[in-house]
C-alpha cells in the first residue's frame, strides 16, 4: 500500500539533506550541481507528492483471529 | 515436703507442653514490624525481633526455610509470617519459629519490583545500546492496550490531531488482572507475527502499583526485549515507572506523551519539507550566481576585452614560425644536394670495367703459374716415385736372392744364429726358385767383430 511511499518520503528527505547540504559548497562542478538540482527537484516532486496523496485513515482493531477491522470505538 | 518443689527444667518442660498441646500457638499467622534482624553467618539461621507499637515477640527462622525467602529481610519491613510459637528452654524464653515470610501489601510488590529490576539489568535488558530507535515517518502505528478506558482515547485522538494520514491498529489487550502480563506478552508477539506495524505504543492508563502490575513481570519484558518492532512504553502517570518503561526502546510519561512523540505534527512535516525545498534551491542559485560571477569576471580580462591584440600576437608569431621553417628546409635542401653531388663524384672515379679488367688478367697470370708449378710439382714426384721404384728394386730380397744368397729356415722360421740349430736338425735352404730341404752335419762357429 502506501508502504514504499511511505518508506521513500524518509529516504527522499534524508536524500535532500545530503544534497542541501553538498550544494552548500560552491566550488562544485557546475554539470555537478545541474545534477544534484536535477535530483533534488525530483525528490521535493516525490515528497510533494506523498504529502498530496495522503488520505486519512480510519482506525482499524484486530479481532481474536488477527485480522484489522474498522475501529468502532471512536466517538 | 520437698516433692511439693518443681525443678526449673520441670516447671519449663510443663509450660513446654502447654505450648505444644495449644493448636493456635502450633500455627500461627502473624503480622508485624521486622526490628534487631541479624543474619548468623556460621549457622545461616535469621534471627529478629517482630513488633507493632505495643508488644514484641523474638523470633528465629531457620536455615532451611530461609533460603527460600525471595527478599532480604531488613529493619522496618512489614512482614506477614507463618510459624508456631515454642518455648526455648536454656533461656525461659518463648519465641516464634518462622516457617515462611512475605512483605505485607504494597511492600511485597515494591520488593519484587526491585528484585525483577535488578535481575533485568544483570540480563543486559535495559542497556541502551541494544534500543531500537523509534522511525521518524512511521506509516502503521500498533497500540497494545485495553479497547475500552481512558488510555486508548488518549492516544488516538492525540495522534490523530498531529497526523491524520498515519493507519492505527488497536490491538486490544487485558491490561490488569491476573491476566494481564500474558495478554500483553501475547499482543506484542502478535505485532510482531502480523509484520505490519513501524512501532508499537505498549501501555495503559494510571492506576494503583496492583492495576498496573501486569506491565512489571517478566513475562513482558522478555516479550519487549525479543520484539522486533521498536516500542514505546507508555504506562500510567509520570510518577508510575514499570519495568516495561525501562525494557522499551523508549518511555512515555503518559499515553497522550506516547501519541505526541509517536509521530510529527503534520504541519511540520510539510514545513519542515518546504524549507529543506527552499534551502536547496537556495544553495543552487547561490553556486549559479557564483559561477556567472566568475564568468563575468572573466569576460572583463584584457585578453577577452580586445582580442584582436591576442589574434595580431598569434598572426606575427605564427609568420615567425612560416619564415623559420621555410629557412629551414632551404638549408636542409642544400645540403643534402651537396652530399648527393660528393657522392656522385665519388662513384664516377671509381671506373669498376678498369678494375674488372685488372683482376682478369690477374687470374690469368695467376692460373698460368698455377698450372707451371702443378706440372713440374707432377714431374718431380714422379722422378721421386721412379727412384723409389729402383731403390725398392734393389731391396727385393729375390733380386739379392739372385745374386746367390739363400735364406735358412727351420720350422719355417728363419735362422739367424748357430744356436738356434744342433747337429741333425733339419731346416730348409731357401734360393730363389726353390728351397733345399738338409740336415745339419756339422756346425762351425764364427765369431763376427764389428
Amino acid at each position: 500500500l502506501t508502504e514504499k511511499n511511505e518508506l521513500s518520503f524518509e529516504k527522499a528527505i534524508e536524500q535532500l539533506e545530503a544534497i542541501v547540504k553538498q550544494l552548500e559548497n560552491d566550488e562544485i562542478p557546475l554539470e555537478k550541481a545541474i545534477k544534484l538540482y536535477e535530483k533534488g527537484m525530483n525528490l521535493t516532486k516525490a515528497c510533494d507528492d506523498i504529502l498530496q496523496q495522503a488520505q486519512e485513515k480510519i482506525t482499524y482493531i484486530l479481532n481474536e483471529n488477527g485480522e484489522t477491522i474498522p475501529f468502532e470505538g471512536e466517538e | 515436703v520437698q516433692n511439693k518443689y518443681l525443678t526449673v527444667t520441670a516447671l519449663t518442660e510443663y509450660i513446654k507442653q502447654k505450648f505444644i498441646r495449644d493448636r493456635h500457638l502450633q500455627s500461627v499467622m502473624l503480622k508485624g514490624e521486622i526490628s534487631n534482624y541479624y543474619f548468623h553467618q556460621n549457622s545461616g539461621h535469621m534471627y529478629l525481633t517482630i513488633k507493632d507499637n505495643k508488644s514484641q515477640i523474638r523470633a528465629v527462622m531457620f536455615r532451611g526455610e530461609n533460603q527460600l525467602l525471595k527478599f532480604k529481610p531488613e529493619n522496618g519491613m512489614q512482614v506477614l509470617i507463618e510459624g508456631k510459637v515454642d518455648i526455648y528452654e536454656e533461656r525461659g524464653q518463648y519465641q516464634l519459629y518462622i516457617h515462611k515470610m512475605q512483605p505485607d501489601g504494597i511492600g511485597a510488590l515494591f520488593l519484587a519490583f526491585e528484585q525483577m529490576k535488578e535481575k533485568l539489568q544483570l540480563k543486559g535488558y535495559f542497556e541502551l545500546e541494544r534500543k531500537r530507535s523509534i522511525p521518524l515517518y512511521p506509516k502503521h502505528i500498533g497500540i497494545v492496550t485495553s479497547r475500552d478506558g481512558a488510555a486508548v482515547k488518549d492516544i488516538l485522538t492525540t495522534i490523530k490531531r498531529r497526523n491524520p494520514y498515519v493507519q492505527l491498529t488497536v490491538i486490544p489487550t487485558v491490561v490488569q488482572g491476573l491476566q494481564a502480563a500474558k495478554s500483553i506478552a501475547n499482543s506484542i508477539k502478535m505485532a510482531n507475527e502480523l509484520n505490519i506495524f513501524d512501532v508499537l505504543i505498549v501501555g495503559r492508563g494510571g492506576g494503583s502499583i496492583e492495576d498496573l502490575w501486569g506491565f512489571n513481570e517478566e513475562l513482558v519484558a522478555e516479550a519487549i526485549f525479543y520484539s522486533n518492532i521498536p516500542i514505546i512504553s507508555a504506562v500510567g502517570h509520570d510518577t508510575d515507572i514499570t519495568i516495561s518503561d525501562y525494557v522499551a526502546d523508549v518511555r512515555a510519561i503518559t499515553p497522550t506523551a506516547a501519541g505526541e512523540l509517536v509521530v510529527q505534527k503534520w504541519d511540520s512535516i510539510r514545513d519542515n519539507l518546504q524549507q529543506k525545498k527552499q534551502q536547496f534551491k537556495y544553495n543552487f542559485q547561490s553556486i549559479i550566481n557564483k559561477k556567472s560571477e566568475k564568468l563575468t569576471r572573466y569576460k572583463s580580462a584584457y585578453a577577452f576585452h580586445l582580442p584582436q591584440q591576442l589574434i595580431n600576437k598569434n598572426k606575427y608569431d605564427i609568420n615567425q614560425h612560416r619564415l623559420l621553417i621555410s629557412k629551414n628546409i632551404k638549408n636542409k635542401l642544400s645540403q643534402q644536394k651537396q652530399i648527393f653531388l660528393f657522392m656522385e663524384r665519388q662513384l664516377k672515379s671509381f671506373r669498376p670495367e678498369r678494375q674488372i679488367n685488372t683482376a682478369k688478367n690477374q687470374l690469368t697470370q695467376i692460373s698460368e703459374l698455377l698450372n707451371r708449378n702443378m706440372i713440374q710439382k707432377i714431374e718431380k714426384q714422379q722422378q721421386r716415385l721412379n727412384d723409389y721404384i729402383e731403390k725398392l728394386l734393389l731391396l727385393n730380397p729375390l733380386e739379392i736372392m739372385k745374386r746367390g744368397y739363400a735364406i735358412p729356415y727351420k720350422e719355417n722360421k728363419i735362422i739367424k744364429s748357430v744356436e738356434e740349430v744342433v747337429e741333425n736338425d733339419r731346416i730348409n735352404v731357401r734360393l730363389v726358385n726353390g728351397q733345399l730341404n738338409c740336415r745339419v752335419e756339422e756346425i762351425e762357429r764364427v765369431d763376427i767383430v764389428d
